[in-house]
C-alpha cells in the first residue's frame, strides 16, 4: 500500500468552515485509498471524508494543513486535495 | 443501487424549511435529490402528512430517504407519513436525530458521496449533543 504525506497552506479568509468542508470532504470521497486530516505534522488526524469531523476541526484562516493517505489512489488524492485547498477551494466538485 | 440516497426537510416553518433546502443545493450542489416542506395548508405555522408525503416523493430514491426535522410534529407527521408509505417504500425511509439545518447539509454531503441510507442517517446524527 501507498503512504503519502502532503501539507498546504490555507488562505481561505473564512477558514475550514461551512462550505470549504463539504467541498473537501466531497472531494476526499472520491477516492478509495484512507485520507486523514490534521492540523499539525504529528495529528491528530480525523478522517477527511468525514464531514462533522472535518467542520469540526475549525482551521481558521493561515493554518497548515496537513494530510497523510494510504491507499492504491494515495498520491492522486493527495495532488489534488492540496491543489483545492492551494486554489481557495474555486474548483471543489 | 447506485442512485444517491434523498433528502427531505420538514419544518413548521416554510421559510426555514425553504432556505434549507437553497444551503442544501448551494453548499453541497444538485447531485442528491431533495424535498421539502413546512407550514400547514392555511400558510401558518404547521406541518401536514400529506405534504411531507408529497416531499419523499420528489425526493424518492431506490437508496431511500433520509428526512430532517425540527420540532414535535415535524416529527410525529413524519412518522405517520413514513406509515402510510407503500409498503414497498416504507422500509426505505427513515427520520433522522438531528438538528435540521445542519443536518441536513451533513446528511446531502454523505448522500452526494453515494453513501447508504444508513451511513446518511449516522452522519446527520454524529451532530447531535450526546
Amino acid at each position: 500500500m501507498n503512504k503519502v504525506r502532503a501539507s498546504v497552506l490555507m488562505r481561505h479568509e473564512v477558514g475550514l468552515h461551512a462550505r470549504p468542508s463539504v467541498k473537501l470532504t466531497k472531494l476526499a470521497k472520491a477516492f478509495e485509498s484512507r485520507i486523514d486530516l490534521g492540523l499539525s505534522p504529528d495529528g491528530p488526524w480525523v478522517d477527511a471524508k468525514s464531514i462533522v469531523k472535518v467542520m469540526a476541526t475549525k482551521a481558521p484562516k493561515d493554518s497548515t494543513i496537513y494530510f497523510r493517505a494510504e491507499g492504491t489512489d494515495a498520491k492522486d488524492a493527495l495532488d489534488a486535495l492540496v491543489t483545492l485547498v492551494d486554489g481557495d477551494f474555486q474548483d471543489g466538485r | 443501487m447506485s442512485e444517491n440516497v434523498g433528502i427531505v426537510i420538514v419544518s413548521h416553518s416554510a421559510d426555514v424549511a425553504r432556505g434549507t433546502a437553497l444551503m442544501v443545493e448551494q453548499m453541497v450542489g444538485h447531485e442528491v435529490p431533495l424535498g421539502w416542506c413546512g407550514g400547514d395548508p392555511g400558510g401558518g405555522l404547521g406541518t401536514s402528512v400529506e405534504a411531507i408525503m408529497a416531499a419523499i416523493d420528489r425526493a424518492w430514491s431506490e437508496s431511500g430517504v433520509a428526512i430532517l426535522v425540527d420540532l414535535g410534529g415535524a416529527e410525529t407527521n413524519s412518522e405517520m407519513a413514513i406509515e402510510m408509505l407503500p409498503e414497498s417504500r416504507r422500509g426505505r425511509v427513515v427520520v433522522c436525530n438531528a438538528p435540521v439545518v445542519e443536518g441536513a447539509v451533513m446528511a446531502a454531503t454523505e448522500a452526494a458521496s453515494g453513501a447508504t441510507l444508513e451511513a446518511v442517517r449516522r452522519t446527520a446524527e454524529e451532530l447531535t449533543p450526546v
